[in-house]
This record gives structure tokens, C-alpha cells and sequence, in this order.
């Protein structure tokens, strides 16, 4: 009998759950997952929260809800990882041997990276809204805020899902147009890229979208500190941004179990081979999802095609075939641009975004790169696909885990 | 596009960045940082080498993290390269300008 250990029961590690039960003879292989927490959250909700579009009961479920029968869930906080020997050290004690282990710990907010941005004013002016909490109180500033400077900022590059703070901005445009109050708010998005969109399709299909919302963009911002009593963020060449509202994307990093584990690299991420999903230092783990190192963004849509493959190799590893180097660091994701509209992006790690059709080349529905109101329509029906197909490791019909390239205008 | 470094012709994009690292060497890095006038010292190379290090590896770039790198702290990095240094940095060294996905 072997024993498959999955770390983390977000949207990655239960979609590997429900994939290898599936595939996986229960006599033979025995799955255990482990996460400390109790609830599932949506994490696309986040971005429509803070807006009231939103209620918390439509991103938070359960997560034993989605775990399959078969797979054995553990409550319980993980002390550490013992990787040369084999064993999941949990807080209260207990140790437990693997055959394979898969990480899928995600990646999380550390606003303590950067000095003041967890002072005084978190949470009362100073928000982020890459955690539940964060969104929520968020949405309780917004109901009641009455406008001035709103500044929506970049810490630092890797972050989740990349354009979500530019989908905030594009929101905010919308929300405070539907409040009658745009003209009370100026919107700036501060960014440590050159600039708002950094790949040259998407520039020139995009760059018209923040002069029409009136957003203000100012690049190359490297954050040094955020000014408490003055509400202002400075950067390290002593420029500074004031503000009446700080929306910020703290600095991301792995899980600190990476760091007691040894398992890390300096913002906790793990070295990852970016074509098979292998640990680069141990043959019997694997890493999925937001936990890895490897270029992709860090976004569901990776981590969805990441576990087709994924579950394919662990199959082989298993019969000790040599592992499919396939993973193409496919995304694919809706971009939010106000109004009730979106865009549709789908990239890997050597094409970037470009504009055409998707799923079905010539034809669509949806379209790449281009607003419409079927791509947002897509995004809204995408929190009924995720709690209802994708958590479940079903195949989305149509739409592969490597990227097609017809259909597309490169 | 093309541009002539060194009488040789080297891939680069719109805003000059070095399209292809393979074609990337010493002589090269001396040339782009004279047209972005910064003369080169030993810590400027020791510099130029981790960040080129990093981008084999596929690390993300940011002023943050190589400020905790080890090799140099911000402060000396805006003194080597001023003004916007990571982007100063990255077209000497040969590679492309940090990015975000769209």
C-alpha cells in the first residue's frame, strides 16, 4: 500500500484530490489532504466584493464539501515537512509517511514585506483585497466613503492573478460612475512595471481603456515605505504618491511551512521543473499551483491545467515511466474592464496575449483581447463552473491543458 | 528589429531591450551602458551578473528583492544606475524588461 500526501486544499490541491481518486485504485494507494482551515474560498470573488456585487455566501463554501469519498481529510496544522526522510510533521504530534507528496499551499499576502503598510491605517485607509477580510472591510470603507484620492498599487512582481489590480481599477471606475460620484475621486494606478500592460499586443489593444475610465498611471514605483500619518507611499528614488484610500497587492510569498521546511526559495516558492511539475530537488514531490517557482502566472486557470498533467505524471511516476514534460504554462483568464464588460486572455509561457477566438477558432464565442459583454457574462458564469465542474476535476469540454494556437491573430 | 552594436547586428525591441540573450557578451554590455552613459565598475558588474543569474533561473526581477539579495543594497543600486535602475540594469545586462502578463 502507498500513501499519497496532498498539502492544501485550495482550488489546486482539491482538483488533484478529485482527479486521483478518480484514477487511482484505492487498494493500492491510499490520499490523504491536509489543511488547517475549514472554508473553501472562491478567490476570483474577491475582485467583486469589495463592489457589492458580491455577497460573502457566493465565494465561501466548506472544503470538506469538495473533498471525494475515499480521500481522507486532516484538519490539522502542518509543523513541517522532513523531506529526506518521508514524513508530514503535524503540530499535534502525529507523523506521517508518504510514498508521494504534492504541495499545493498557494501563495499568500505579506504586507509586513514592506515597512508601514501594515501600520496604523490598515484597514481603516490603507486595504488589500487578495484576502477575505481584506475585501470585505474594504467593501464596508467603500459604502461609506465620500471620495478623494483613491490609489490602486503594485508591490512587487510575482503577484496572484496580475491583472486583478487593474481590474480594480477599472471596477472602481464603474462603481463610483453608478454612485454619481466619479467626479469626487481621482483614481491613480501605481505600478513597479513600465507600465499599466507590459506586452505589446495588449498595449495597443488596452492603453485606450485607462484614458476613456480617466485612470492616472504612474510606473517604475518601487515601494519603499507607506507614510501613516501623512497617507502617502514613497518609493526608494523618493518619489511619492499621497492618498485618501490605498488600495495595495501586498508582496506575495509561498507558505511559511516552505520556509521551515527548507522546501523554499526566498519568497517561499518551490523549486519547481516547469515542464513536468516535479520538485526539482526530491523525485517523489510535486508542487501545483500558486506554491511553485515556475514562470507562469500565478493564477486557477494554470493550476487547472497544471493537474490534467499533473495527474498524468503521477500515474507514471508511479509505474515508474519516465514523466510527460508537457506543461505549457497555459492561462487563461477574464479580465474585468467595468461596465459590465470583459476581455478574454489566453497565453503560455512563450505567446503572449493576442486578439482572435476562443474556444472555437473563426468562430468564438468569446474573443481574445477585445471587450464584450459575452466575456463578462463568461466571468460570472465561471463561479458556477468552478464550484460545480472545475473543483471537480472534470475536463472542461473544448478547452485543452496545453494552449491551441489557431484561432489566434499572432 | 535590428541595431548595429560593435558592427554587429543584434536583436532588439522598440525601447532597445535585447531580444535574444545568446547574442549578449561583455563587450555588448559595455556598449548599451555607454548610451544609457553609466560607466562601468567592478560592483556594477557584480550587479549585471546576479541579475543575469537570476533570469536563467526564471526568477521575477523586482528593486525590492535585489535590494535583500546580498549583493547590493538599494540605496548603491540607485547610486550605480539612477533614476529607474532595474529597467537601466536589465537592458545593459542583456535581457528584457520586466513584465506582467497582458
Amino acid at each position: 500500500m502507498k500513501r499519497l500526501v496532498i498539502l492544501g486544499a485550495g482550488t489546486a490541491g482539491t482538483m488533484m484530490a478529485n482527479h486521483l481518486s478518480h484514477e487511482l485504485d484505492k487498494e493500492e494507494c491510499e490520499i490523504d489532504i491536509i489543511d488547517e482551515r475549514e472554508e473553501h474560498y472562491y478567490q476570483p470573488g474577491y475582485l467583486f466584493l469589495p463592489f457589492d456585487i458580491y455577497e460573502p455566501e457566493d465565494i465561501v463554501k466548506s472544503i470538506r464539501e469538495f473533498i471525494p469519498k475515499g480521500v481522507r481529510l486532516l484538519n490539522d496544522k502542518i509543523e513541517k515537512v522532513d523531506a529526506e526522510k518521508n514524513l508530514v510533521l503535524m503540530e499535534n504530534g502525529d507523523r506521517l509517511h508518504y510514498d508521494i507528496l504534492i504541495i499545493a499551499t498557494g501563495a499568500k499576502i505579506a504586507p509586513e514585506e514592506v515597512e508601514g503598510m501594515k501600520g496604523d491605517e490598515w484597514h481603516r485607509s490603507v486595504f488589500d483585497f487578495y484576502t477575505f477580510e481584506g475585501a470585505l472591510t474594504l467593501r464596508n470603507k467603500l459604502r461609506e466613503w465620500e471620495g478623494g484620492k483613491l490609489v490602486v498599487h503594485i508591490t512587487e512582481m510575482p503577484i496572484k492573478c496580475p491583472v486583478a489590480p487593474l481590474e480594480f481599477s477599472f471596477l472602481a471606475d464603474s462603481y463610483f460612475k453608478n454612485k454619481k460620484m466619479r467626479d469626487k475621486v481621482e483614481i491613480t494606478y501605481v505600478t513597479p512595471l513600465s507600465g499599466a500592460f507590459t506586452k505589446p499586443k495588449a498595449t495597443a489593444a488596452l492603453d485606450h481603456l485607462l484614458q476613456e475610465k480617466n485612470i492616472k498611471v504612474e510606473t517604475d514605483f518601487a515601494i519603499a515605505e507607506v507614510d501613516n500619518e501623512n497617507k502617502k507611499i514613497i518609493d526608494y528614488g523618493g518619489k511619492e504618491i499621497e492618498f485618501d484610500l490605498l488600495v495595495t497587492v501586498p508582496t506575495n510569498k509561498g507558505d511559511e511551512l516552505m520556509e521551515r521546511s527548507g522546501l523554499g526559495d526566498e519568497l517561499n516558492y518551490v523549486p519547481t521543473n516547469k515542464a513536468t511539475l516535479q520538485s526539482q530537488k526530491y523525485q517523489n514531490i510535486f508542487v501545483i499551483g500558486d506554491a511553485s517557482n515556475i514562470p507562469a502566472s500565478k493564477a486557477g486557470s494554470v493550476a487547472h491545467f497544471e493537474a490534467e498533467i499533473l495527474t498524468e505524471n503521477i500515474l507514471r511516476y508511479i509505474k515508474g515511466e519516465p514523466l510527460k514534460e508537457e506543461f505549457d504554462g497555459h492561462a487563461n483568464c477574464f479580465v474585468e474592464t467595468g461596465n459590465g464588460k470583459a476581455l478574454l486572455i489566453d497565453f503560455n509561457y512563450t505567446h503572449e496575449p493576442v486578439e482572435g477566438e476562443f474556444p472555437f477558432p473563426g468562430v468564438g464565442p468569446l474573443r481574445l483581447l477585445k471587450e464584450s459583454r459575452m466575456n463578462h457574462m463568461g466571468k460570472l458564469a465561471f463561479r458556477w463552473i468552478y464550484w460545480n465542474v472545475l473543483l471537480k476535476g472534470t475536463h472542461i469540454p473544448f478547452v485543452s491543458a496545453t494552449m491551441q494556437e489557431s484561432g489566434k491573430h499572432f | 528589429m535590428e541595431k548595429i552594436i560593435m558592427g554587429k547586428p543584434i536583436e532588439v525591441n522598440e525601447e532597445g531591450y535585447m531580444t535574444n540573450f545568446s547574442q549578449w557578451n561583455k563587450e555588448i554590455g559595455e556598449e548599451l551602458a555607454k548610451e544609457a552613459h553609466i560607466p562601468l565598475s567592478s560592483r556594477h558588474w557584480q550587479v549585471i551578473n546576479y541579475i543575469q543569474d537570476e533570469y536563467k533561473k526564471e526568477v521575477p526581477l523586482s528593486i525590492r528583492k535585489i535590494g535583500k539579495s546580498g549583493v547590493v543594497d538599494i540605496k548603491e543600486f540607485y547610486s550605480l544606475f539612477p533614476n529607474a535602475p532595474l529597467k537601466t540594469a536589465t537592458k545593459i545586462a542583456g535581457i528584457p524588461k520586466p513584465a506582467s502578463c497582458i
